[in-house]
């Protein structure tokens, strides 16, 4: 008996099936042409004219921008500039922030929680905020000022320079490190660290040889983060000193104050290469990192 | 012995970071309520600038909640389907499409409101008015809802829930809001609050779009920084922490409910 | 293998923060060479009990652990000199097999030509000869916990410790492995803990077991006395299938009626309840039985013929029967239990469930 209904059911079944596939194509693109569409007007037809601003000619060389930028010292001083200094910060934060979290996650202690939550929450303070920030610890009244003046009698000012950018930048960039480091440490099997002790490693052995190669995606992933988001930083930089050689504050300085909008344009691209080259390379690292800039 | 050493050094580094990072936010909630913070607390508490931040700032505040909501409203019209979309999509088709939509965020902030300038900024009132930052936070903040939304789909095994759905006869509009929003409604909610946050207080794509009459909370920050006194600047970063610690702290609650169980 | 150790645990007890008691205070020896294995449900503290002896964990201040003379209690897990055979692997997966392997011998500081013969040597014993270069991700499960074992025997350890080694494998490997761990514990004649909750398991590669209850050893004894002459009801109900009659009355030539006949039994003292097991139960003619029943399912599983016999009174019995002859569900059938075949618990303890 089943063998006689089964046959036009089945049939009916694939048939309708058929159908609905094809439906659910429909579907599937129905809902993906407003987020689409808001992308290409708003973002890639601008940025492609941004791409094509950055050819057009210099103000003051008359050649093409991004030719400039390539030959002249300023930019290249600029560019080498914020690269180093986003992989020193980079660097840093992965060390200072990768310890901090990697015993933050395998600890239990009353406080605990708060102490995450004390190195986690800045993560989404803007620029501008982390900026005033380091006024605050390194401005002419900051508390290394005050501190300097009390024991040493003079003011000790770094806020407004390379290195006060540096301070700001690990700022920001630690939350980063801390809730990543933390989660690929949970992540982390217990077992190879215990497997490693019952073979006789060290604490430093356990370190060297699991740990760190076990956390070393994450690592590598939430340094090029904090590289990208660093390499970008706009509001923090504006805050500390407009008159300090990255990137990009030439970028707004080229376009608000001399109006030199091909060499801003060709300094935004090789900026946004940069840093999107930066994240696709942490996002391949760990396949669910997803940067912000600040 | 010396694992008990190990663990005080271990917790003194630690202590020392989180130093770093309470110290500043202390002082500046410390100046914002001091009397004159050159003369230090002495001079006495006061919440005077407080109130003339308000005074002065109120607007950017205003226009930084109505930013924010209208940006989330959109992100969730547009973000939610796109997620749905993608989960439906071929893998390789959701990648691509997800890598483009990232692009805003991947690229510095000031790259994309130049972008946006060159385009749309000779339309007079269009770029005379918010709905100009708004597209930037839009662009900013969609990627973090359509994640968002994305992942817990992904892991609420949401095509098989729906092939049960309309197994048992549900239409497409049924199974969406019958099974497809109540199932990711913790992700809807966890980048919902992603998005005010960052929308609160983005600075890079917004200080390149403002106008003097379409300023943002960030905005007057930076303004205050730069043209007021210490206590003024300070007491304004109070208002804005309190806006947002709030929304920090709903985000890692809500983070706990979408994340991994174990 | 030159010097085992036996094992001594004294008043070992764990409590964790929060309240949980996850071991009572135990006692346990194990002889040098000496396979032991700790079976029990989870949460019975079989692997708390195997973490203390591996130094993992600390007993509460109190007990002690001694290996041989060497009082070890307060030597962490590194300085213990002990094997360790994880349930999911623990592979490096940094290091290829054979990094994997001389991992332990390379921290000993052994000479290049010493750790090359190690190798060869381990590689030969758990059959992977060819595989040293490999990455551990090319390997498959059986191949990942053979490199585990090797690894664990590389370093010539004093005792030797298993946690669940075989329970993320498939039914065919285990059964594979397990021969394969056997054979091999055999061989090296180490001091074994073992901890798996697979009666199988237990069964094929303990010289003693240890079944384990709610944090205590409910029984310790070979599997043969494990398993015929179980301490208390959860034991036996533990250890393989178990029926279970209640006496009616008892007479004093050692006959106890039951619900379906009358057995007898003139070894066992005065009980409530016998037991036996499925397999003990022989199928007679209706007229030569001791108890009568019937057939409320019979399930063929191929190599025997599982039937449930219902001899009133709300007693249904557990049979194992040849899978020949068909018995179909509802027919009438008549038992005999063999004398020797029924027991008592020895010691009275909780049972397992209701």
């Amino acid at each position: 008996m089943s063998a006689t209904l089964k046959q036009p059911f089945g049939a009916a079944f694939f048939d309708r099936h058929r159908c609905a596939s094809h439906r659910a194509k429909l579907t599937t693109l129905i809902a993906l042409v407003p987020a689409l569409t808001l992308f290409a007007a708003f973002w890639l037809l601008p940025f492609s004219r941004l791409l094509l601003m950055g050819a057009e000619a210099d103000r003051s060389s008359g050649v093409s921008a991004y030719l400039t930028l390539l030959t002249h010292r300023q930019y290249l001083i600029s560019l080498a500039t914020t690269v180093t200094l986003s992989l020193a910060v980079s660097v840093a934060a992965v060390a200072i922030a990768g310890f901090a979290g990697f015993f933050l996650a395998r600890h239990r202690f009353a406080g605990q929680s708060l102490l995450v939550a004390i190195l986690t929450f800045p993560l989404a303070f803007p620029g501008v905020v982390v900026g005033f920030l380091v006024i605050m610890l390194g401005g002419r009244q900051g508390a290394l000022a005050q501190t300097s003046l009390w024991l040493f009698g003079e003011r000790w000012v770094f806020a407004y320079s390379l290195f006060g950018l540096f301070i700001g930048y690990l700022y920001f960039s630690i939350p980063r490190v801390i809730t990543t480091v933390m989660a690929a440490c949970d992540n982390l099997d217990q077992s190879l660290e215990e497997a490693a002790r019952s073979l006789g490693a060290s604490h430093w052995r356990v370190m060297r040889d699991v740990i760190i190669p076990g956390i070393a995606p994450a690592l590598l992933s939430t340094g090029a983060i904090c590289f990208a988001t660093s390499m970008g930083a706009f509001g923090t930089a504006f805050t500390l000193g407009t008159r300090l050689p990255i990137l990009p504050l030439n970028i707004y300085g080229e376009f608000t104050n001399y109006a030199n909008f091909a060499m801003a344009a060709a300094l935004s691209v090789v900026l946004g290469l940069i840093t999107w080259a930066a994240l696709a390379l942490a996002r391949k690292l760990a396949s669910n990192a997803l940067g912000a800039s600040v | 012995m010396s694992q008990r050493l190990r663990f005080s050094l271990q917790l003194g580094f630690t202590l020392l970071v989180c130093l770093f990072m309470i110290v500043p936010i202390a002082m500046s909630v410390m100046a914002g309520l001091t009397e004159n913070y050159f003369q230090g607390l002495q001079s006495g508490l006061t919440l005077r600038w407080v109130s003339e931040v308000w005074a002065l700032y109120s607007d950017t505040i205003w226009l930084s909640i109505k930013l924010a909501m209208a940006c989330l409203v959109i992100t969730t019209l547009i973000g939610v389907p796109a997620a749905y979309g993608l989960l439906r999509s071929r893998h390789r088709i959701a990648h691509a499409i997800e890598e483009l939509l990232l692009l805003p965020v991947a690229v510095p902030g000031l790259a994309t409101a130049l972008a946006l300038l060159l385009v749309y900024g000779s339309y007079r009132e269009f770029r005379a008015s918010w709905l100009f930052i708004l597209i930037g936070h839009v662009l900013f903040t969609l990627p973090f809802m359509v994640r968002a939304v994305h992942s817990v789909m992904h892991t609420a095994r949401l095509p098989l829930l729906e092939e049960a759905a309309s197994s048992l006869g549900a239409s497409p509009w049924q199974r969406f809001f019958g099974v497809v929003v109540p199932n990711c409604a913790s992700g809807i909610l966890a980048g919902a609050l992603m998005v005010v946050t960052l929308s609160i207080g983005e600075f890079n794509i917004t200080w390149m779009l403002h106008t003097p009459l379409t300023k943002t909370l960030p905005v007057g920050l930076a303004d205050s920084y730069a043209s007021m006194r210490l206590e003024v600047g300070s007491a304004y970063t109070l208002v804005f922490l309190l806006m947002i610690v709030p929304l920090l702290v709903m985000i890692q609650w809500a983070g706990k409910l979408t994340g991994p169980r174990r | 293998m030159s010097q085992s150790s036996s094992i001594t645990l004294t008043q070992c007890s764990r409590t964790f923060a929060g309240g949980h008691v996850a071991l009572k205070p135990l006692d346990l020896h194990v002889e040098a060479g000496e396979t032991l294995v700790l079976l029990g449900p989870s949460g019975c503290g079989k692997t708390t009990t195997l973490r203390i002896i591996s130094g993992l964990e600390r007993p509460d201040p109190g007990g002690r652990v001694h290996f041989g003379e060497r009082d070890v209690t307060a030597l962490p897990i590194e300085k213990r000199d002990v094997g360790m055979v994880f349930q999911n692997y623990a592979l490096f997966p940094n290091m290829n097999v054979a990094d994997n392997i001389t991992y332990g011998l390379r921290i000993q500081k052994l000479s290049r030509a010493e750790i090359d013969r190690r190798l060869a040597e381990v590689l030969e014993m758990v059959d992977l000869k060819g595989y040293a270069e490999r990455s551990i991700a090319a390997l498959s499960g059986g191949q990942k916990q053979r490199v585990a074992l090797a690894r664990a025997i590389a370093v010539r350890p004093r005792v030797l410790l298993f946690d669940e080694p075989l329970a993320a494998l498939d039914a065919k490997l285990r059964d594979r492995l397990r021969l394969e761990i056997g054979a091999l514990l055999r061989e090296l004649g180490i001091t074994a803990v073992y901890v798996t909750h697979d009666q199988d398991e237990a069964m094929a590669l303990g010289d003693r077991i240890a079944v384990m209850q709610a944090g205590r050893i409910a029984q310790l004894g070979t599997p043969r006395e494990i398993y015929h002459q179980p301490a208390n009801a959860f034991v036996a109900d533990f250890i393989g299938a178990v029926n279970r009659l209640e006496v009616q009355t008892q007479a004093a030539d050692g006959t106890f009626c039951v619900p379906g006949g009358t057995l007898r039994a003139p070894h066992l003292a005065k009980a409530a309840t016998l037991y036996c097991r499925p397999e003990d139960i022989q199928v007679v003619p209706i007229e030569k039985a001791q108890l009568k029943g019937r057939i409320i399912e019979s399930v063929f599983l191929g190599q025997a013929q599982q039937l449930a016999v219902d001899t009133g009174n709300d007693t249904t019995l557990s049979v194992r029967v040849s899978s020949r002859r068909e018995w179909p569900a509802g027919s009438e059938i008549g038992l005999m239990i063999p004398e020797q075949a029924l027991f008592q618990p020895t010691a009275p303890g909780a049972r397992a469930h209701g």
